[in-house]
């Protein structure tokens, strides 16, 4: 294991210059999530349109380097997106840190991959999965306009 | 006292960790174990193995037996008046939901108060909690002050003619705060109210005496003790175990079953239901006659000079944030670093081998108090050594180096 291949300078500068970091206004959609092991805790605001396209998507909370920048660069990721290919980016993601599944997606260019797969490394750190995962489970619940807490412990354990 | 000799009785130290000799700052989580011990467990499953009390033939007295020294070492191990005053349970959580349940339902009903302190573990909380939740019970938390003590005034304050037990913990897990409980046992008693103390974490680092203390309910956990998981004890005076009901039922715990009635078993049997860890009390022994082979007032006095040593160093850090100041510490070390979330601090402490623990550590109310989500924790034991600080100095170095700080 390479500290490196955790820590590489994208996430570092996410981590510490979030971005989309705050409430955006007129957000119509929003999710909390929540860690119990470590106290971590995020909030995922988003604005959908009435094309379902993901308009504005921002994010509140506290955590580690990796949780904050993985949570910032899935906002870059997502916005302008719609719903359905949100979805399918969360999906390529999740696979991609449980599995190591490559990321295929074409709704992604090359920079953004760049960025997605800078989290590649967190895999081969099984303790940190979920620092990564929680705010795209939480990003999931404010799409589905679900109202309940996701929970580190109850929802990502598949 | 000979630290390489102590050592060199855990196998663990042998292995190594990502390549390189492992550095156990996690000791406040659960101690690592001698050899002793481990043998113990062994030799217990392949040459004595029996359940205990419950058959004639000969390897269920001799287990049965064996059980009972372990619970006349503990006896003497804490100075408790006699062997029925000690009862084992899984951890010291059960031991202390154990006494918050049955003293509970016996002595607690709508608006009486229960004193804890903000500096408890959730295992010295939540069985509390259930009491407010079941019977109307009212928790009052005792205040810590900026440097992690509890304000003996400030506690006393608290207590009011609703006052039914007082649950303190005699060390924390956070700020290594060694907490006057003697004290607040004194005050107590003058106003009939009884005394549970949380000795998680005391029992390996301080010397206990229960007479002393005069405390009614004392929690212990083996596996930080340098025993085997699976392994708690209650000590309780016996006015207590014999006043107070039964908590689980089943085997063992019985005196005559009848349709109609039951009675139950004398102390310590009323309170140990179902089969035990019987092999891992049995090595539980090993683990106290291995304190005392040490001596404990040794043990205390390295681990103080290995605590003031590492204060010294991390201090030194100045990117480094030691939570708490108190009065007197034993050897757990919090921290934080500026910039460095502590779980990113474990990560890469975990690298260099070196095992700390971060997060909120089970004290979710103190973290709120310090104003923190987590922190970072290094904890010793009696394995550890000056290089160890040494190590874990130089890998903190190394945090700043990883996030590219300044």
């Amino acid at each position: 294991m390479d500290l490196k291949e955790l820590y590489q300078d994208i996430i570092l500068e996410h981590g510490k210059s979030p971005r989309n970091f705050g409430k955006c206004s007129g957000h119509n959609h929003e999710a909390k999530g929540y860690n119990p092991l470590c106290g971590d805790q995020v909030q995922v605001y988003l604005k959908l349109n009435n094309k379902k396209n993901v308009e504005e998507v921002t994010f509140e909370g506290s955590g580690c380097a990796i949780s904050i920048a993985s949570t910032s660069i899935m906002t870059e990721l997502v916005k302008g997106k719609s719903l359905e290919i949100a979805k399918k980016i969360v999906n390529e993601f999740l696979n991609m840190i449980k599995s190591g599944s490559e990321i295929k997606t074409n709704d992604l260019n090359e920079d953004q991959k760049t960025k997605i797969m800078s989290l590649s490394g967190v895999k081969q750190y099984p303790m940190r999965v979920k620092c990564a995962t929680l705010s795209w489970h939480t990003l999931v619940s404010a799409l589905d306009g679900k109202k309940a807490e996701v929970n580190t412990e109850n929802k990502i354990n598949e | 006292m000979d630290i390489e000799n102590i050592k060199s009785q855990f196998p663990i130290f042998s292995k190594k960790i990502n390549g390189k000799p492992l550095v156990y700052l996690d000791s406040s989580n659960s101690s690592q174990k001698p050899i002793s011990v481990i043998n113990r467990l062994d030799s217990f499953y392949k040459n004595e193995f029996s359940n205990i009390g419950r058959s004639i033939h000969s390897l269920s007295v001799n287990a049965t037996n064996k059980f009972d020294e372990t619970r006349m070492s503990v006896k003497k191990f804490i100075n408790a008046s006699s062997k029925e005053e000690i009862i084992f349970t899984k951890n010291a959580t059960e031991s202390i939901n154990l006494i918050a349940s049955t003293f509970g339902q016996q002595n607690i009903k709508k608006g009486d108060e229960i004193l804890i302190t903000e500096l408890e573990h959730h295992s010295n909380y939540v069985p509390w909690h259930y009491l407010r939740e079941d019977k109307g019970a009212v928790i009052k938390f005792a205040p810590i002050n900026k440097d992690g003590d509890i304000i003996i005034s400030d506690l006393e304050k608290l207590i009011s003619s609703k006052t039914k037990i007082i649950a303190v913990t005699h060390l924390s897990n956070v700020t290594g705060t060694i907490v006057p409980v003697k004290e607040i046992i004194d005050i107590a008693h003058k106003k009939n109210i009884p005394v549970l103390v949380d000795g998680c974490q005391s029992a390996p680092h301080l010397k206990i005496d229960v007479k002393d203390l005069d405390c009614d309910f004392y929690a212990i956990s083996g596996h930080k003790v340098y025993g085997p998981t699976g392994v708690g004890i209650l000590y309780a005076k016996k006015k207590w175990l014999e006043q107070l009901p039964p908590y689980i039922g089943g085997g063992g715990m019985i005196s005559e079953v009848k349709k109609d009635r039951i009675s139950y078993a004398q102390l310590p049997e009323k309170y140990e239901a179902g089969t035990m860890s019987t092999a891992e009390v049995v090595a539980f022994n090993e683990s106290i006659k291995f304190m005392e082979s040490i001596g404990i007032d040794n043990l205390i006095s390295h681990e103080r000079e290995l605590t003031n040593y590492a204060l010294e160093k991390l201090k030194a850090i100045n990117f480094v944030n030691v939570i708490g100041n108190p009065k007197n510490k034993a050897g757990v070390i919090s921290f934080t670093i500026k910039g460095i979330h502590p779980h990113d601090i474990a990560t890469i402490l975990d690298e260099d081998a070196v095992a700390i623990r971060a997060g909120h550590h089970c004290c979710q109310i103190l973290h709120e108090k310090l104003k923190l989500n987590a922190t970072a924790r290094a904890s010793f034991g009696v394995y550890n050594t000056k290089d160890d600080i040494d190590i874990l100095c130089k890998a903190i170095e190394n945090c700043r180096k990883v996030f590219d700080l300044k």
